[in-house]
């Protein structure tokens, strides 16, 4: 979904208009997430206690783990880019793979966490939930669930993004004269990133 | 900018495209080129168009009589068909309509450009609309019924009612994501490819109006897209958001509903105003009155509007005091609207008016568009509306606005700028009459629903009291009259296709740059580099005046 168009009936690079797009298109992720955002402040004043108790029920060890696994990657996907501003593919594509290896330990630290929360019955719908959690509560894991997981669908998009660009930057259509591609990936990256920092304190440092 | 002479001997667009052969159905599927991929939006929504007029019809038929009035009609049938209609026409018609169509095909030629910046972006928004459609009418056919939660899909019904609701959900979702694309696609164009010399001041109004919507389109719409994904959540997980009995608020969902949709209203006028801005000053033959107003206004209502989706819930029990505040800004919204229409009106005074049949629409445009727009002030003013909300008085407001308004200019543009797109001329004398049917028609299909709104009618009922029947069948007979204009006029233009005069480069004496090139235009749009040097209305008369 990366903005790098180019008319195809004519040789025609617009390196600035790609980037404008590239933008234009984090606005509109930050707005879908903006939903979700006006959804939890509303409910969260509504249910300020139930939120509270809830949160506490999250591993913030895990959390912050994962924050420090994502900080990490962005320094990595910089570090890409840059290598490929100074010319020096072979780091770019190492940096690259670092990133896309973070992103990796994201999921798999996040399927842990999901897991457990799902084998003792805490998700949307179980009888669990019904029976031992109020209506607060319940609300605080259906967004939980809603913005975590619209998270890591992003993450999953952004690594598919990362092969693509290692397929480009292997057949030589990422040059360090040309490689806005890999830039707008790269803020695109810095969003996941972005959002992340925003989801971590609303639940799991809300305790 | 020169009207040098023009090369006698040019491929148009239609023989020449951006794949391997020139022609063929795969040279249009697959064509990167923004004038193939208008037409090609053109084709479908006219299609489109069609299915809803005929819902449209079949409503205002079986509400002829009171009680049952047609026989295969029952409530539940009647539910879908006014669902229906919403959806088609706002989702898959009035909201995509200027931009996809007008849009891609005008918006390089207006600004002198060979392309819109992402081209290949452009033909995925098509794919992706079309996708949202095809999503639309699989909905109909759906097991357990046809779509009946009216287009705003409101919970708690949309999330309890049979499965094509979710459907018809889905395909509003995808038809917003080609949205996005596109609006993001017009911003970066309009900020890169703008010939040598054009400055924003010197844009064409259509080009202006396009510019406010596109920045809607982009920072509004990926709210109904979450809106729409939270309801297929409730529906399947139970997540709670929106369903009380788990702690959920459904007024919330109507927030964040018209957060998206009072804003969509503007993606769909807006570029309405601007097709009537250029048309305007073509067939008064002088420069637009308060051009830097029009084009500012355009941008201060796109802020402004994001503000007042509250002005829909006014009888949900929202807060008195954010409801004083939605009601204050909704009136703010008329002011840089009056602007425009003054603006409009000025631009006709003492000017040697050309009554052409675009030009005609024009003016049903400023009159319809005006009742539609006061008819807005008692809906926005606080004690007034909680007489009028859900009534009739509600529809025919809308309906002026929408149909009044929006189609009017698009039937408008599309008289105006057919002989660019198809190189032939229309008939003018059945041009004329279509739009005197169309004109007489749609006012005697709507003016009445004001009375019946006055009256007390409710919205989306099936069947009504004795004492309003009247009133009813008068809105009735003025659908078919209406409905003979649309027939009169497709006929028009698709014998035309063939048939028609061939068109000169410049019918109307325009001065915006799409009449600088040949009718239709070549696969580049223009033979030579734009350099422009002037305002887009300057008449060469005026200057020596």
């Amino acid at each position: 979904m990366s903005a790098h168009g180019e008319a195809a009936h004519a040789v025609h690079k617009d390196y600035e208009g790609a980037k404008i797009g590239m933008w234009l298109f984090l606005f509109t992720e930050v707005l879908l997430f903006g939903g979700l955002f006006v959804l939890y402040a509303a409910y969260r004043s509504v249910y300020a206690a139930e939120f509270h108790h809830a949160a506490g029920s999250l591993n913030v060890f895990l959390g912050v783990f994962n924050t420090v696994i994502l900080l990490t990657s962005s320094l990595t996907m910089v570090l890409s880019v840059s290598a490929m501003q100074k010319g020096d593919v072979r780091s770019s594509i190492n940096a690259l793979f670092w990133t896309f290896v973070c992103a990796l330990g994201f999921l798999v630290n996040k399927y842990f966490e999901w897991s457990y929360k799902i084998h003792h019955g805490i998700y949307p719908g179980s009888e669990e939930m019904a029976a031992h959690h109020d209506k607060g509560e319940v609300l605080f894991y259906g967004l939980y669930y809603m913005m975590t997981g619209l998270h890591g669908f992003h993450v999953i998009v952004g690594m598919i993004c990362m092969g693509f660009i290692y397929y480009h930057i292997r057949k030589g259509w990422i040059t360090p004269d040309d490689y806005v591609k890999l830039e707008n990936v790269g803020l695109y990256w810095h969003l996941v990133d972005l959002i992340w920092i925003f989801l971590l304190p609303l639940f799991y440092l809300a305790a | 900018m020169a009207y040098a002479g023009v090369a006698p001997e040019r491929t148009t667009f239609y023989e020449q495209g951006t794949t391997d052969k020139p022609t063929g159905l795969k040279s249009w599927l697959l064509s990167t080129d923004h004038k193939r991929i208008g037409i090609m939006y053109l084709t479908a929504m006219m299609f489109f168009f069609a299915i809803a007029v005929s819902l449209g019809l079949l409503i205002r038929l079986e509400l002829l009589t009171s009680g049952p009035t047609l026989p295969f009609v029952n409530q539940r049938i009647y539910n879908s068909f006014f669902t229906l209609h919403g959806v088609i026409m706002i989702f898959l018609f009035v909201v995509p309509g200027l931009p996809s169509v007008f849009g891609n095909f005008f918006l390089p030629l207006q600004l002198g450009a060979e392309d819109v910046s992402f081209p290949r972006l452009n033909l995925f928004s098509f794919y992706l609309y079309m996708t949202g459609a095809v999503l639309a009418l699989v909905s109909i056919v759906m097991p357990g019924g046809s779509p009946d939660t009216g287009w705003t899909f409101y919970v708690p019904y949309s999330y309890e009612t049979g499965p094509a609701a979710i459907m018809a959900g889905l395909a509003a979702f995808v038809l917003g994501f080609s949205s996005i694309l596109t609006g993001l696609n017009f911003v970066t164009t309009i900020h890169r490819m703008r010939a040598k010399g054009m400055g924003f001041f010197k844009m064409p109004l259509f080009t202006w109006s396009l510019y406010a919507t596109a920045w809607i389109q982009v920072l509004a719409t990926p709210v109904i897209g979450i809106t729409l994904m939270l309801v297929l959540a409730e529906r399947f997980l139970q997540v709670g958001v929106f369903n009380p009995a788990l702690g959920g608020d459904p007024v919330l969902y109507q927030h964040l509903f018209w957060m998206y949709s009072h804003p969509a209203v503007y993606v769909m006028v807006l570029p309405a105003m601007g097709v009537v801005s250029d048309m305007l000053a073509t067939f008064c033959h002088r420069t637009i009155f308060g051009y830097k107003a029009i084009a500012l206004s355009s941008m201060s209502i796109a802020v402004v509007g994001y503000l007042v989706w509250g002005h829909h819930m006014f009888t949900t029990g929202i807060s008195p005091t954010s409801a004083k505040i939605f009601s204050l800004l909704t009136f703010f919204v008329a002011v840089p609207t009056g602007m425009k229409i003054f603006n409009w009106v000025a631009t006709m005074y003492k000017a040697s008016i050309e009554l052409k049949t675009p030009m005609l629409y024009t003016l049903a445009f400023i009159f319809q568009f005006s009742i539609g727009g006061l008819t807005g002030l008692p809906l926005a003013a606080l004690s007034t509306d909680i007489q009028l909300h859900d009534t009739y008085f509600v529809l025919g407001h809308f309906h002026y606005v929408a149909f009044g308004g929006i189609v009017f200019a698009f039937f408008g543009g599309l008289y105006y700028w057919y002989p660019k797109m198809f190189g032939r001329m229309y008939d003018e004398r059945q041009g004329v009459i279509g739009f005197l049917l169309q004109f007489i028609g749609f006012n005697l299909l709507y003016f009445p629903m004001f009375m019946l709104g006055l009256k007390g009618m409710p919205r989306r009922y099936y069947d009504y009291l004795p004492e309003y029947e009247s009133l009813h069948a008068l809105s009735t007979y003025g659908s078919w009259i209406l409905a003979a204009g649309l027939l009169l006029m497709a006929w028009n233009f698709l014998r035309s296709l063939g048939k028609g005069e061939e068109a000169p480069d410049n019918p109307w004496e325009g001065t915006t740059l799409e009449w600088d090139t040949t009718s239709p235009p070549p696969l580049l749009n223009f033979d030579k580099e734009i350099v422009v040097t002037r305002g887009p209305y300057d008449y060469p008369e005026e200057e020596t005046r």
